[in-house]
């Protein structure tokens, strides 16, 4: 908590000075930081009303870091339509972010990554789960939680490999004769997800 | 703070992130294997019904739907 008491004050005077006044700080620090020249000028104008709530009021406060890094990393893993895994505890989990596979320990640094369509494998002793992500975001936090969101994740063996195949001959083919941006990137997409798969399905 | 950091291709071309991620998301889906693929595209049916408001009266809605007859 002391460690992170320097940063915090640190930041909320830059945040004052060079933002305008509604920027605030973590919502741990509320009692502190809420802001009193708002207050103040409030109080002229309405005298009998309490000033108004934020909703950064209503917030929890953000979940302490660990002093020390924790053994496993929590992992919550969900689509749209169903919540794969929640709150699971594993050694380590590789994403297929945009800058490549990353690989996420207890104690990562937090990171919020856009995942491209990749194979995210889930590690717990030595068992291996993958998934074929299609697309999502990964937010890794500082407490050793990471929360992982796709849109369509797949197990590797539910992917027809011929599919991908006459997917990837047909978006190849419609990448040549795009004629307007707009086709070339839906062609360009196409041929990616499908390069990804056949990726995933061989490597 | 200059933004100059590169565009995806996608959003080069006019698209925006959610139809990129839609477009992902179909594109797997129609290579999955087949009791998973019906589940899939069951899942993703759509069935609605938008009108524009002009002058205070809906005008002519259009129906998007999945399963016809409904």
């Amino acid at each position: 908590m002391l460690r992170q008491a320097s940063r915090l004050i640190s930041r909320s005077v830059t945040a004052a000075s060079s933002k305008s006044v509604t920027a605030r700080a973590f919502s741990t620090e509320l009692p502190s930081t809420i802001d009193s020249t708002f207050v103040e000028s409030w109080k002229k104008v309405a005298p009998n009303m309490d000033p108004p709530r934020t909703p950064s009021s209503f917030m929890k406060p953000r979940p302490s870091t660990a002093s020390s890094i924790p053994t496993k990393l929590t992992v919550n893993f969900v689509l749209p339509y169903a919540s794969e895994l929640s709150g699971k505890e594993v050694d380590m989990v590789i994403i297929p972010a945009t800058t490549g596979q990353m690989g996420v320990l207890p104690g990562h640094v937090p990171t919020i990554a856009e995942l491209k369509p990749g194979i995210m494998s889930v590690h717990e002793g030595t068992d291996i789960k993958k998934y074929f992500v299609s697309s999502g975001f990964a937010f890794l936090h500082a407490n050793s939680v990471a929360d992982i969101i796709a849109v369509e994740a797949v197990p590797l063996e539910n992917i027809d490999a011929s599919q991908v195949q006459k997917g990837l001959v047909e978006f190849t083919q419609k990448l040549a004769s795009a004629s307007t941006d707009l086709e070339k990137a839906e062609a360009q997409i196409g041929v990616e997800v499908h390069s990804a798969m056949n990726a995933a399905l061989s490597g | 703070m200059a933004s100059t950091a590169a565009v995806p291709f996608w959003r080069a071309a006019g698209m925006t992130y959610i139809t990129y991620s839609n477009i992902c998301a179909n594109l797997v889906r129609n290579c999955l294997k087949e009791p998973f693929k019906a589940e899939a595209l069951n899942r993703e049916k759509v069935h609605f019904s938008l009108s524009k408001w002009a002058g205070g009266k809906p005008e002519k809605p259009t129906l998007r739907s999945d399963t016809p007859g409904v």
